[in-house]
């Protein structure tokens, strides 16, 4: 009987030492390396989070800015410096950290701004910043601006009310709500290119027409007398002091007269989260944090939030038959 | 030649504890001089948060890494690692419980340091963790890393035994995951950082599941077959 042992692996098979032992290596270096860069990765873009930022430079004062100081009672609340306002900044297409924009925005080109007035009006056409003042007195408004995210400043903003140049457009009949949109500019907007936040741009955002045309609504053109930064919205923005920020529209270049309500950016983005009216409201939370208190940005104890943003007695009789825990 | 175990022991790992250190050295040193930004209480809240993600990430890390590059050597920072993400995870609630929960009263009805206070940032506490969820998935991460900080010490590896400390700090995976969950429901729209954590826990995870199957298969199989089964008849 012939006792056979097979080998079910011949010995040419084998991998040899040196080979199984320079791929284990391999593996390992490849494996290092790899761990060393996301490591580094890591590491830099923390730094880069935490690093204090330059404020937006200085430029020459708007002429004939007048105080409003009716229109400006935040009750003696310290106004936040030009620093914080022009370092801390929502501005997603300038990128979703707060310090973004002002790194972001140095060379956003603003010169020769057009804002484009189309919809349901009488005098459609394209408005240079000049021509939107022309005639106009900037007023200084000092007015508290409330983050949805439960933070706020009082900022000094020098503009002219939308109603004004409302009424130069003529609005028919059909104009219910107005509806901006923010300049969109892939080239000069990383956070465009990178698809920050994941928001649809451009940038929306709309106003019933007795809201627009109420005297607190003001379109910006500067801050502390200077010419608006461009992480603030330069050349020219929205400010609603009752509603929440992201209402206050930032870079406008498109004025639309339309009837019915826009879609917002930020209601199209989480509709169960952020509505059309936006009014800050201490009675309605947002669905993953409370909006009954807020922090001034500077102070270390959170402040009680008031009824639309302390405006309550100019404002509330708009939405008196409002259900505002359904219209947030 | 300088013995391995003492030149790890008295030069590497305090460079390690060292440079574990720094990013809570810098974040203080940052908030004292203002080098912050105009929000210094939500940076110290958000990097606080991130590294104590980043460091239950290393701590994961540390077994898959010494099973491909066979450096055994590095299950010995296991420890200082993960109890550097406890660690920063008790900065981060800290974070939490005064630059939130007690800045958050707005009434000091018996001043702020009182057992008043300290009763009504409790109740504020419990009410948060139980009513917002990402503040319940981040309390739950942090929770469960109590009792592997009590637990990280060799006596108390011999007091349970190895197999049962072993299955006790399994509960790191949950912290993991967790922590993601955590960030990635609090950010207000844009997703990838937390995606990104995302990806590395399930990538660390996953590892010691394949490694899991592996085993099974070993052990399925038996002892390899002596000859092809017809020629053992």
């Amino acid at each position: 009987m012939l006792i056979k042992k097979p080998s079910d692996i011949r010995s040419s098979e084998i991998t040899p030492k040196e080979l199984y032992q320079t791929r284990r290596q391999f593996i390992k270096t490849a494996g290092m390396v790899t761990g060393a860069a996301v490591g580094v990765g890591v590491l830099t873009k923390g730094a880069a989070v935490l690093h204090a930022v330059q404020p937006a430079a200085h430029k020459a004062k708007l002429p004939n800015v007048k105080p409003n100081p009716a229109m400006s009672n935040t009750n003696g609340e310290v106004k936040n410096s030009w620093e914080q306002i022009t370092t801390y900044n929502n501005y997603y297409e300038f990128g979703i950290d707060k310090n973004d924009p002002a790194e972001l925005s140095r060379n956003f080109k603003t010169d020769g701004w057009m804002v484009e007035v189309s919809g349901e009006c009488a005098k459609k056409g394209k408005f240079s910043i000049d021509d939107l003042l022309k005639g106009e007195t900037i007023e200084e408004r000092v007015y508290r601006h409330r983050c949805v995210e439960a933070w706020s400043m009082v900022i000094p903003w020098d503009g002219i009310p939308l109603a004004n140049f409302i009424k130069r457009c003529e609005p028919t009949g059909k104009a219910a709500y107005v509806k901006f949109t923010t300049a969109l500019d892939r080239k000069q907007m990383p956070g465009v290119q990178s698809d920050a936040g994941g928001l649809d741009w451009p940038y929306v955002e709309g106003l019933r027409m007795d809201e627009a045309m109420h005297p607190l609504t003001i379109l910006v053109v500067g801050l502390y007398g200077e010419p608006l930064p461009n992480q603030d919205g330069a050349p020219i923005r929205l400010a609603v002091p009752w509603k929440y920020g992201f209402k206050h529209v930032k870079s406008i270049n498109k004025i639309e007269f339309v009837a019915k309500e826009p879609l917002n950016t930020w209601q199209r983005q989480a509709p169960n989260e952020y509505g059309f009216y936006a009014n800050v409201n201490p009675q309605v939370n947002h669905p993953r944090w409370s909006q009954a208190s807020e922090r001034r940005i500077g102070e270390f104890l959170m402040r009680r939030t008031l009824m639309f943003n302390g405006y309550g007695d100019q404002v509330a009789s708009m939405y008196s038959n409002l259900d505002l825990k359904k219209n947030f | 030649m300088a013995d391995p175990t003492r030149v790890i022991r008295f030069v590497v790992k305090p460079v390690v504890f060292l440079a574990a250190l720094s990013p809570a050295v810098y974040l203080t040193w940052a908030a004292l001089t203002n080098h912050l930004s105009a929000n210094p209480l939500s940076d110290v809240t958000n990097e606080t948060g991130v590294w104590t993600l980043r460091f239950v990430c290393i701590t994961l890390l540390i077994t898959p890494l010494r099973n491909v590059s066979g450096w055994n050597a590095l299950v010995r920072f296991r420890r200082m690692a993960g109890l550097y993400a406890f660690f920063y995870g008790t900065l981060h609630f800290l974070t939490y419980l005064i630059l939130d929960r007690f800045a958050g009263l707005v009434d000091y009805p018996d001043g702020m340091l009182s057992l008043t206070t300290v009763r009504n940032v409790v109740k504020s506490s419990i009410g948060d963790i139980a009513m917002r969820p990402f503040i319940t998935v981040g309390f739950t991460a942090f929770v469960l890393m109590i009792p592997l900080a009590l637990t990280s010490t060799t006596g108390w590896i011999r007091r349970l035994g190895g197999k049962r400390w072993a299955l006790l700090h399994r509960l790191v995976y949950a912290t993991g995951i967790a922590g993601v969950v955590h960030y990635w429901w609090l950010v207000k729209s844009d997703i990838r950082r937390p995606m990104i954590y995302g990806a590395i826990v399930a990538v660390l995870l996953g590892f010691r599941l394949v490694k899991r199957l592996q085993q099974k298969k070993v052990r399925a199989v038996g002892r390899p077959l002596q000859g092809r089964p017809a020629e053992r008849a």
